[in-house]
């Protein structure tokens, strides 16, 4: 087991762009469950509106980049006005299953057949819809060392790309909740009631959180996308709405740096279980288990993670206990 | 803490079971794969099954030629032949005719020789039909549409196994419990782990409705009710349950893989019955649901327990008040839909068929479709909401592509909500 190699792999976690996209959807659940108390469960949905607007404009109809983004943001706006005609009026509970739906809903849709010309169906879109992207790259060719990290030009843009998009998301939400709108939307967490007796519209309210919270979610899915190359839509099921759930309590749900923090140690924690268990396999320290089985032990321990933190822990690292979205 | 150590000791009682059926499921592709295969020359096959009325015909000789190349072999005893070609284009396949078994001939209109092309894949299969009574019938509408009604009369009354026993737990402690797709997959793949065994598949299935029933046990025991005692509010449990959700499936897939096996008997006969056909299993599952069906309702309605979990289910408190025992109550729910889920499951791997780690995930929002329509916490709701559910993901397909078909059943669930959002049979006053 080489020690070092382990932790340079925990720190690339820590910077790479799956760990930015996770921690700005996560922070889109944060203003959606931790601020408003809407228990959106559809989080996934909003990042495959991301990742298949961008890829789909791009592929089918060779849009530009900005142009492609707008077309990944509209179509997020419209699947959180249509979620939330009927749901926001709906009890949490109702609110979550109808969020779950919505979010398969458009899994199943972007995996028929019969649209596999448009979406690739189970096999998802590739063929250069990033170039676009990396087209924009102003870092000169070469490899750069980040901390113990070597990258190439591309993947070093990126991810400056990526996690100054969370910053400005962050800066965002801060100023948000701290502004008289943010206040009424923790008003409408604490007690919708006597918010609409204040002579407020909690349903436009929450629908502003809902579409605000899922344009990070859509952002999310382009950053989660872009640098893989490929769209999946396996990767849009509900799993992905629960670990981005199991980030946000992690870190704290009613905090701007929350899901940020809760999304890197989500990844470290994944990381270092992973390369410890494969180096004692390899090692012979562990002789029960294939690398199949260290890989599933890892998504048993989010689950019983997510429970822990949940009974014990339910404000997360940052959170504070009184501001939590439920009793 | 408690829970998981018992899940884990559970689980690993079952695992040798599950990896030795994994050699056995093996051993037996080995036996079914034809012996004329001339091991992996080639990477395009051409293939087939030969039977007719009475089963497979074997020591049938088939010659293909085509694109400078000249193979033949002869079925084996399933009927199966393969010939691998070296390259796509076109091949005429010729059955020799006087290979047949006495008895057996070609069905009128089969081209013997015949042309067959690749496109695009590396596999085709070209049946010849045989005998008479094979005529490829147009089929009417109300044809495919009485069976898929029936078909989905037989799905629906699976989710309503399921559906029920999670309307009853909402009804009572008020949990929207998401790991209750993992309590369907736990039957069936109990029941498998079981079969592996070799205990016959009656006492298998048993012993998986048991065991889900203590599943269910171990749930509330060790999780649920020291929730409940600490006074955790009801969004917290719900993720909770999500937590547990995740757990169970990976622990699952941990010890059974994920690969998908197939329960003994899963291949049944199709029975014909004048307009509508049905397949044996289906048949079994439909008949199974109901009788258990109307024993709960009969439970519910008729017996003190019965009458005292539905007054659970209407106001816990007032039900305490009045000297139920509540706890005993939300127990005995936890064991009665832990083993309504596990009898669901095992008749959901024989409807899909197969068992895999994931396939009480798959149902699981079909199973909360089929709650809300009917509206949480109703049971009589959750057993007509299943069955519309089950009738419109069957039906549906004659109209939908097969792989959208659940689309349809979400989309149901979420208009319901808008325009009556207590449900089919639910109380105006539970939706807040």
């Amino acid at each position: 087991m080489d020690f070092g190699n382990i932790l340079a792999l925990a720190f690339g976690e820590i910077i790479s762009p799956t760990t930015a996209a996770y921690a700005l959807a996560a922070l889109g659940l944060a203003v959606h469950f931790g601020y408003s108390g809407l228990l959106n469960f559809g989080q996934a949905g909003f990042m495959a509106m991301g990742a298949y607007g961008y890829a789909i404009s791009t592929l089918s109809f060779n849009a530009p980049l900005p142009v492609a983004v707008l077309v990944a943001l509209l179509a997020s706006v419209i699947f959180a006005v249509i979620l939330g005609i009927p749901t926001l009026r709906l009890r949490a509970d109702y609110l979550a299953i109808v969020t779950i739906a919505a979010a398969e809903i458009v899994r199943y849709i972007v995996t028929t057949n019969s649209l596999t010309n448009i979406t690739g169906s189970a096999n998802g879109l590739a063929g250069g819809f990033e170039n676009g992207f990396f087209a924009l790259n102003p870092i000169p060719e070469g490899t750069y060392n980040v901390g113990p990290l070597t990258m190439s030009e591309d993947s070093l843009f990126v991810r400056l790309v990526a996690w100054t998009i969370v910053a400005l998301a962050c800066v965002t939400v801060w100023l948000l909740m701290r502004s008289p709108w943010g206040r009424v939307l923790k008003g409408i967490r604490e007690d919708e009631n006597a918010v609409r007796s204040l002579g407020k519209n909690v349903y436009a309210y929450k629908m502003q959180a809902l579409i605000i919270g899922g344009l990070m979610g859509t952002f999310a899915g382009m950053i989660f996308t872009i640098p893989r190359g490929a769209v999946q839509p396996a990767n849009y099921a509900t799993e992905l709405t629960f670990f981005l759930y199991t980030v946000v309590l992690l870190g704290g749900m009613a905090t701007v740096l929350g899901p940020v923090i809760g999304a890197m140690i989500f990844w470290v924690v994944l990381s270092l279980t992973q390369s410890l268990l494969f180096g004692a396999i390899e090692i012979g320290a562990i002789t029960f288990l294939t690398n199949v089985q260290a890989g599933q032990l890892r998504y048993i321990l989010v689950g019983v993670a997510l429970m822990l933190l949940m009974i014990f822990r339910p404000q997360g690292v940052l959170g504070n206990k009184k501001e939590l979205a439920f009793a | 803490m408690l829970l998981i150590a018992g899940l884990m000791a559970a689980l690993f009682m079952s695992a040798p079971a599950a990896g030795a059926s994994t050699h056995a499921a093996a051993t037996d592709m080995n036996v079914q794969t034809p012996a004329s295969v001339q091991a992996g020359e080639f990477q395009n096959r051409i293939s087939g099954v030969l039977r007719n009325a009475e089963g497979p015909l074997a020591d049938v000789r088939i010659s293909v030629t085509g694109e400078g190349f000249e193979g033949e072999t002869t079925s084996d005893d399933n009927g199966s032949w393969t010939i691998e070609v070296p390259e796509q284009g076109a091949y005429e396949v010729e059955l020799d005719e006087s290979t047949l078994p006495e008895g057996a001939a070609l069905a009128e209109g089969q081209e013997n020789p015949r042309t067959v092309t690749f496109a695009g894949t590396t596999n085709i299969t070209t049946l010849f039909l045989f005998g008479e009574g094979i005529v490829l019938e147009t089929t009417s509408f109300w044809n495919v549409f009485a069976d898929r009604a029936v078909a989905g009369l037989s799905f629906g009354l699976l989710l309503a196994l399921s559906a029920v026993g999670l309307s009853l737990i909402f009804g009572t402690t008020g949990l929207t419990n998401f790991a209750h797709g993992e309590m369907v997959t736990a039957g069936a793949v109990m029941t498998f782990a079981f079969a592996a065994l070799g205990l016959p598949a009656f006492v298998a299935i048993i012993l998986a409705v048991i065991g889900g029933a203590a599943l269910g046990y171990v749930q509330d025991a060790g999780l649920w009710k020291p929730l409940r005692k600490r006074g955790s509010g009801l969004i917290p449990m719900m993720i909770v349950s999500i937590g547990l959700a995740l757990a169970l499936r990976y622990i699952i897939q941990f010890f059974f893989g994920g690969a998908t096996q197939q329960l003994p008997g899963a291949q049944g006969r199709i029975l014909d019955f004048g307009p509508v056909s049905i397949s044996q299993n289906n048949l079994n599952s439909l008949i199974t649901s109901l009788v258990v069906i109307l024993l709960i309702a009969f439970l519910l309605l008729r017996t003190r327990i019965g009458k005292a979990t539905r007054a659970v289910a209407d106001n816990p408190a007032l039900a305490a008040a009045s000297g139920i025992d509540v706890d005993r109550v939300i127990r005995l729910v936890w064991v009665v839909g832990g083993a309504l889920a596990a009898l669901g499951g095992i008749l959901w791997a024989y409807y899909r068929p197969g068992v895999s780690f994931n396939m009480g995930q798959q149902i699981l929002l079909l199973i909360f479709a089929g709650v809300v329509l009917g509206g949480l916490g109703t049971v009589f709701g959750a057993l007509v909401g299943s069955l519309i559910v089950g009738l419109f993901v069957e039906v549906s397909t004659i109209w939908l592509e097969a792989d959208l078909k659940y689309v349809g059943a979400l989309l149901i669930m979420i208009i319901v909500l808008l325009f009556r959002p207590e449900g089919i049979l639910g109380r105006r006053e539970r939706v807040g």
